[in-house]
């Protein structure tokens, strides 16, 4: 638990700058791992016929699924599967994290089949007090999802509190 | 039944979604979001011995707000906005209450959105995962 945190110059100049894109791709089989994992019991989910006759291309990505970034060991985070090093690096030496909350803006249609380029940025920086561990650092990244004709489609924005 | 737009007014409730996530769906969520923050699935990771028990992943919970809205929405609409804010912990194997309301309903430029307040409310009584959400219906 850190007594008190500051964002210095060398954290605030990460804040704005994109990273380099990485993949992220939606399969039959990505989408049903993420259906099952939520507890869906809705075949469109599940079934490319179900899906179909819903009037779908193909297995529709559940609300909150945008693909799985291509997984790659020593270019990957082994806990949170996303890339390493596609941006700059935050430095803030704190060793717990904790979601603070999500926002996602969908634009298009995303399926089974879709292969998504994703960029994300730290577009935010604060400290704030908590009661159960003192002080935080508020770190908000701004991720783009842009489908392979270009599409943008979806925005995520996305609050870490780490202490 | 695919959602229309006559089939619902303001103030209306979704049907409510009772979740109790076990070890074992949050090993399953894990997998299938890419997540393996251990504390989330392992009990002797500090972080977990800290706070006393393994959390549900506030993506889980995220998620399954998002299956709320889809379950009501039944593919007669997207999800153009879904977004929660994770205030509370909320512990493997204890009930959860998944919660909809639907605020607004507007039509403008031939698009019919309506605007939901979403909860997941613990045994406690307490909202641990206050969120909302805009949908827009097909037909």
């Amino acid at each position: 638990m850190a007594e008190t945190i500051e964002i210095t110059p060398a954290m605030q100049a990460v804040v704005g700058v994109d990273s380099a894109p990485w993949a992220f791709e939606v399969t039959t089989t990505s989408v049903r791992a993420f259906a099952r994992g939520v507890g869906y019991t809705d075949p469109v989910y599940f079934d490319e016929a179900a899906a179909r006759a819903a009037g779908y291309r193909s297995l529709p990505c559940p609300p909150t699924y945008l693909g799985t970034p291509v997984f790659i060991p020593g270019k990957s985070s082994d806990t949170f599967s996303a890339p390493l090093d596609t941006g700059p690096r935050l430095r803030h030496g704190l060793a717990n994290v904790l979601d603070g909350g999500t926002e996602t803006e969908y634009f298009a249609d995303v399926c089974a089949g879709d292969r998504l380029s994703v960029t994300t940025r730290v577009s935010d920086l604060s400290v704030k007090k908590s009661r159960a561990t003192g002080q935080m650092l508020v770190v908000t990244n701004t991720t783009t999802y842009t489908n392979q004709d270009g599409v943008v489609v979806a925005v995520q924005r996305g609050q870490g509190l780490y202490y | 039944m695919p959602l229309t737009w006559d089939a619902f007014k303001e103030g209306d409730e979704l049907p409510v979604r009772l979740k109790a996530p076990g070890v074992t769906q949050l090993v399953k969520y894990a997998a299938g979001s890419g997540d393996f923050n251990p504390l989330h699935h392992d009990f002797a990771f500090p972080q977990s011995q800290a706070i006393g028990s393994i959390i549900v992943h506030g993506r889980f919970k995220y998620a399954a707000l998002g299956e709320l809205v889809s379950n009501w929405l039944d593919h007669g609409g997207r999800i153009v906005k879904l977004a929660c804010q994770y205030r509370g912990m909320d512990l493997p194997d204890r009930e959860m209450t998944l919660r909809g309301r639907v605020v607004r309903k507007l039509e403008q430029g031939g698009r019919r959105q309506a605007v939901l307040e979403l909860s997941v409310t613990n045994a406690d009584g307490q909202n641990t995962t206050p969120g909302s959400a805009v949908v827009e219906l097909r037909g």
